[in-house]
């Protein structure tokens, strides 16, 4: 029913309540009131968005008169020694988010294409409450269990048996200048946020893949199409622009988790990481571990400043990802 | 059976001749068949990927849910829900501060973005609907639960900490609530959505007010989704810790009264996550089992309460 | 004598009752045909058909004539579409459908394990009730059976494509536009699309389940007149709910009823002179 049609009912209806009987109180103010109040509570998202925006820019404007543009072409975070360098942070921002996406976007294509190609539907339904419960999990026990569990077992085990092999000679595995043993890594911090990033790429996987019609998958099928053909070549045509939606979102999620990278990546804030086993630091991270460093108004500042350049990133993925799965929910129309 | 496409007997071959079709085809009995068994050994291949990722999936999901298990599992006793951390080093001592922060700050956030998250919600679904306004307000919304949590902080810090200089338990219910508004926002319009256009217009026939239909007919038959999601939105905050880095705080003493220097208002606040944070980093056993015991709490009662509220919602499912 | 599921009738005198035949048969129909020397593409024996616990199909008996259209008709819910998408086993995709008894096609029983359906879907194409064109360009949409099961070339995949096009009545209506979306084409000519993709991979046997239900009395005729030019070269087996349909295209009709097949003999015959009461029954109108 569109909004025309509810508006003229709403107009009719005192006007019955009046020939029935004396109209209650609150016909006549209640419904503007109320439109109102509910307006102005939907406007407060949008409203608390820009403010923040607005803050954050107010709030790191000393910065950005002090530092300039050198702010992010410098490598190294040392405010004590006077170097406000966002570099190395952006580079581990974009390394562990790569790790993380790599590895969390085929698999969650793989168990979104199980959740509703393969199974029936009770068993679906127990294997996608399990990944959404892997969702609910907060990352800070993520952090903990990478702490405990993942660093030793990476430090102890996997590090020396992949750099130790003919692996070891390889770009990006070779051990950089600053490795220490490759148990906080970027490596490390990209696997853990794709354990995290995993059940909500595969859930929004899942929900587009189910937008597909299902005459339009039968008609695969009888031409005599298999599985995964009728996955590749037709649902994934449909479901495409969502599934890039759904990895925007993860990578957005990638980008801003602070207290499991903070646990992981090893807080190496002087240098851009030259090797996935050597440590680093990220934006989210670095704004975390460096908060209780900031001694001066213009520590400050550049943190604020950190946490803008955050905002704008993760700002873009997200509209990207917003627009994807808008584009997704067209085309379930189709498209060329 | 056979492996690949072949011509067939039952079908009558087109004429050469044929008046409609393309002349001069050969029959595609003569054209090279791709093979049944690769097309299928790839089908195969792709399927048993698929179910190798789920379980590898569930398996890291059990394996985490395990450590937390196994050593935190030890630390809860009477004790850990009533008692002040040890000083450093020392025995005993519990998460209590810690717990009874966390329970506060996370319902002064419930109660300022709850309420004003439904509302918006309403709004989207019961009057913006696809306006212009409220397509802006949507896609806000959305963008909104992506801002880093980090972020927030940053932001509450420097609107409710920096010009009082001095953290609260406050700022960090504004910093959990900022972060909850777009949610609930979010999940009120998808389960007002669910409800049936058919009862809004009964009941506006009945010439009952816009209001009341909405609050009375409409929230009630979405009231188990409703509450569902405000729920999870509640839990979601409670185990988040990046915002109260720089707004709550922590703080070693019992949450007491409302303004003075262990304040509500007047100063930092011992939550849980923070403390978990803290303590999990430090060289000390009983500090490191006390994070893990708050770490077992945290995940106890997120993952409780999602089983909970999904079980209620399934049963209340009849819309 | 025609079909296995014929029983004899004993009431001559309910025919007194059909006022008129109610539908015009048309001329062109094999009514000299000799069933029994035909060949039968399909032999269905003893199907019966499962949704979970419940029962679908009930003993279904039929012959399905080479180069001849077989219509499948009944009330809704009789288990028309269920009965046709046994053949292809396209009723797999879901769990708990299950069919048992003997479906031969080709010598062998394709109901048994270890049928090669991605051959056996290729051999019978399916064109759907609801139009059902890919997301992709018509050209793809047409091409999209061939490039799955055959190495073409280019040149030999364009040919292909025009050929089927062509069968299809479509190609002068598409011949501009080849490049553009599959559902931007309106729904008569989506349909013909889906038949002509069917065609591209020259099937043995094309299943229509309902094909004209969903689209205008214009677009169905075309379609009618695309059967009747089909059927030199394919055998043909639809479903529809309109009875006239079923008189103007078929040469032979099964009426079901209830998950049973009550009669299956030439169309002629099953609308001029049906020897069981139900048949008469649906044919006449007096329940649908």
């Amino acid at each position: 029913m569109s909004t025309v049609e509810l508006d003229m009912q709403r107009q009719t209806g005192p006007r019955r309540g009046a020939a029935e009987a004396a109209p209650r109180r609150g016909h006549r103010f209640g419904d503007p009131v109320f439109r109102v109040l509910t307006l102005v509570c939907g406007l407060l998202v949008t409203i608390a968005m820009f403010t923040l925006a607005g803050v954050l820019i107010y709030d790191s404007w000393p910065a950005i008169r002090e530092l300039g543009f050198s702010f992010l072409t410098t490598v190294s975070w040392s405010p004590s020694s006077g170097s406000y360098g966002a570099l190395s942070a952006l580079a581990g921002t974009a390394l562990t988010t790569i790790v993380a996406m790599v590895i969390a976007v085929p698999l969650a294509f793989v168990i979104a294409l199980l959740l509703t190609e393969l199974v029936p539907p009770s068993v679906a339904r127990v294997i996608g409450t399990a990944v959404e419960m892997l969702a609910a999990i907060p990352s800070i026990i993520f952090g903990m269990w990478g702490l405990y569990v993942l660093v030793p077992f990476m430090q102890g085990t996997v590090v020396p048996a992949v750099t130790g092999s003919w692996l070891g000679d390889l770009p990006l595995i070779r051990p950089g200048a600053t490795f220490q043993g490759g148990g906080f890594s970027i490596l490390t911090a990209g696997l853990v946020l794709a354990v995290m990033v995993l059940p909500f790429i595969t859930a929004f996987t899942r929900d587009v893949l189910l937008m597909v019609p299902r005459v339009t998958k039968e008609a695969g099928y009888g031409m005599g199409s298999t599985t995964w053909e009728v996955l590749r070549r037709i649902s994934l045509r449909y479901a495409l622009s969502g599934v890039v939606g759904a990895a925007f979102i993860g990578l957005g999620r990638a980008l801003g988790e602070t207290m499991a990278v903070a646990y992981l990546v090893g807080g190496e804030f002087l240098n851009v990481p030259s090797s996935l086993f050597d440590p680093g630091t990220t934006v989210a991270s670095l704004i975390a571990l460096q908060f209780g460093e900031a001694m001066t108004e213009l520590d400050i500042s550049a943190l604020i400043a950190m946490g803008l350049v955050l905002f704008a990133i993760t700002m873009v993925f997200q509209v990207l990802a917003q627009m994807w799965l808008k584009r997704a929910q067209r085309t379930a129309g189709g498209r060329a | 059976m056979s492996a690949s496409p072949t011509g067939s007997a039952l079908r009558t071959p087109r004429p050469g001749g044929d008046d409609h079709g393309v002349h001069g085809l050969p029959p595609l009995s003569a054209v090279p068949a791709r093979s049944h068994a690769r097309r299928k050994a790839a089908d195969l291949a792709i399927k048993i990927v698929s179910w190798v990722a789920a379980s590898l999936g569930i398996a890291v999901m059990a394996l985490i849910v395990w450590e937390v298990v196994r050593r935190g599992v030890g630390a809860i006793d009477w004790g850990f829900f009533t008692e002040l951390p040890p000083a450093v080093g020392e025995e005993g001592g519990g998460l209590g501060n810690a717990i009874l922060g966390t329970l506060v700050i996370t319902a002064a956030a419930s109660l300022i973005a709850l309420p004003t998250g439904f509302l918006g919600g309403v709004w989207l679904a019961e009057f913006g609907r696809n306006g212009r306004i409220a397509t802006t307000v949507r896609m806000v919304a959305n963008v909104n639960m992506g801002i880093p949590s980090i972020v927030v902080g940053l932001f509450v810090f420097a609107v409710l900490v920096k010009p009082f200089a001095h953290y609260s338990g406050f700022a960090g219910s504004v910093a959990l609530a900022f972060i909850m508004l777009p949610v609930m926002a979010r999940t009120t319009e998808d389960m007002l959505n669910l409800v049936p256009n058919e009862l809004r217009e009964s009941a506006l026939a009945m010439g009952v007010p816009r209001w009341r239909v909405t609050l009375g007919v409409v929230v009630r038959a979405a009231r188990s989704g409703l509450i569902t999601g405000a729920v999870l939105a509640t839990v979601r905050v409670a185990g988040e810790t990046a915002p109260l880095l720089f707004t709550a705080l922590s703080s070693p003493y019992w949450l007491e009264g409302l303004f003075g220097p262990e304040g509500f208002f007047g100063g930092p606040v011992a939550n849980l996550t923070k403390t978990v944070y803290d303590f999990s980093g430090t060289p000390y056993p009983r500090m490191q089992e006390l994070a893990w015991g708050g770490a077992l709490l945290i995940i106890v009662a997120v993952l409780g309460l999602n089983v909970l509220m999904r079980l209620i919602f399934q049963r209340g499912k009849e819309w | 004598m025609v079909g296995s599921k014929v029983k004899d009738s004993t009431d001559g005198a309910r025919r007194d009752v059909l006022v008129a035949p109610p539908v015009e048969v048309a001329a062109a129909h094999a009514t000299d045909d000799d069933f029994d020397a035909l060949e039968s593409v399909i032999s269905v024996r003893g199907l019966d058909f499962f949704y979970g616990k419940e029962q679908a199909l009930f003993d279904n008996d039929v012959d399905i004539k080479r180069n001849r259209v077989t219509a499948i008709i009944g009330p809704s819910g009789c288990g028309k579409s269920t009965h046709i998408r046994t053949y292809n086993r396209i009723y797999e995709l879901y769990r708990d459908h299950r069919a048992t008894g003997e479906i031969v096609f080709d010598g062998k029983n394709i109901l048994v394990p270890g049928t090669d359906v991605l051959d056996l879907r290729r051999r019978m194409g399916m064109i759907f009730q609801k139009p059902s064109p890919f997301p992709m360009s018509v050209f793809d949409n047409v091409a999209y059976g061939l490039r799955q099961h055959y190495k073409l070339s280019r040149s030999e995949l364009a040919d292909r494509v025009e050929d089927a096009l062509r069968r299809s009545a479509l190609w002068d209506e598409v011949k501009h536009k080849l490049g553009e979306p599959g559902i931007a084409l309106s729904g008569g000519q989506q349909q013909r699309l889906c038949i002509a993709r069917c065609i591209a991979t020259e099937p043995d046997v094309v299943l229509m389940d309902e094909p004209a239900s969903a689209i205008d009395p214009v677009a169905t005729a075309k379609i009618e007149e695309l059967m009747e030019s089909l059927k030199k070269n394919y055998t043909i087996v639809i479903v529809t709910h309109n009875m006239q349909q079923a008189a103007r295209v078929s040469d032979y009709t099964a009426f079901f009823y209830e998950g049973r097949i009550v009669e299956f003999g030439p169309t002629t015959q099953i609308f001029s002179n049906p020897r069981e009461k139900q048949t008469e029954d649906y044919i006449t109108g007096r329940f649908s």
